[in-house]
């Protein structure tokens, strides 16, 4: 009941802060609307920001925070990598489909993954099953495709956050 | 005032030839899933540059309004995690409804 309580109370500031920064007006009428359409919203939605690892939602949270500057340089360089084989004249690319396996099985650490992976260097994700953690990635080149088979820094980054993967190894 | 003028400047004229780069990979690459992966990143880091020298330009000159780039920021934030998802949602819809990949030799599609 307790922890219901301060899920909804998190719940409700946030929407509440959203309402503030999108409204721009602090007069008494538009506080208690947006007060009164969070209250609602929440009353709707509260379960779904902790749907799963309640009690770790802070510090997951936090090391997510932590973790997209890296991967804000990893775009940049697959970026630099995508624009240099387009403009390059005779433009070498190699496509070919790979699968890796990760340990992680968690919903939010599984969307993570995959959104890195296609936001990074030369690949795409086709398809995750999320009951095995095995990601199905279409990849530009042997480069691109050789980082995430060989190296698997950002696998272990990802674990890393969600703290996935020690367990099951 | 102007050091920052030609940041932002900077900024944005990269955006724009990184965003230039992903139309012409778009037209250039050789099948579906190479295409995407032209815009699927092009475009995500082009729009997020472009909207990150508007947020500095707007933070310096506007400073009465200190709303709007926070507005911006949170633009950002949503086109960094609805890009990829959508890229992946195309990629994997033409997966199951068979379009096979290109390999190295082939003609272009």
């Amino acid at each position: 009941m307790k922890k219901r309580i301060s899920e909804m109370a998190i719940t409700f500031g946030l929407l509440g802060l959203f309402w503030i920064l999108l409204s721009g007006y602090f007069d008494g009428f538009h506080l208690v609307a947006g007060g009164i359409c969070s209250l609602i919203v929440t009353a709707m939605s509260y379960r779904l920001l902790f749907s799963e690892r309640r009690s770790q939602f802070f510090r997951t949270s936090w090391r997510l925070i932590c973790y997209v500057p890296w991967e804000l340089w990893q775009i940049v360089l697959a970026n630099i990598d995508v624009i240099r084989r387009v403009l390059h004249p005779r433009m070498p690319i190699a496509p070919c489909l790979i699968e890796i396996e990760t340990p992680l099985r968690s919903e939010f650490a599984l969307v993570t993954l995959g959104n890195s992976i296609t936001l990074t260097p030369g690949t795409i994700t086709v398809s995750v099953d999320p009951e095995k953690g095995k990601f199905l990635v279409h990849a530009l080149a042997k480069e691109p495709a050789d980082a995430l088979l060989v190296d698997q820094t950002m696998q272990r980054k990802v674990a890393g956050v969600f703290q996935e993967g020690r367990t099951e190894g | 005032m102007v050091i920052v003028d030609r940041i932002v400047i900077l900024i944005v004229l990269a955006g724009t030839f990184v965003t230039l780069a992903g139309a012409i990979g778009l037209l250039r690459f050789p099948d579906f899933y190479t295409r995407l992966h032209a815009t699927g990143k092009c475009d995500t880091l082009g729009t997020g540059l472009i909207l990150t020298g508007f947020m500095v330009f707007h933070f310096v000159h506007y400073s009465s309004t200190p709303l709007v780039p926070i507005k911006v920021l949170i633009l950002i934030i949503f086109v960094f995690i609805a890009n990829p998802t959508a890229t992946h949602a195309i990629v994997k819809a033409a997966y199951r409804t068979g379009v096979r990949p290109w390999h190295l030799g082939e003609k272009r599609r």
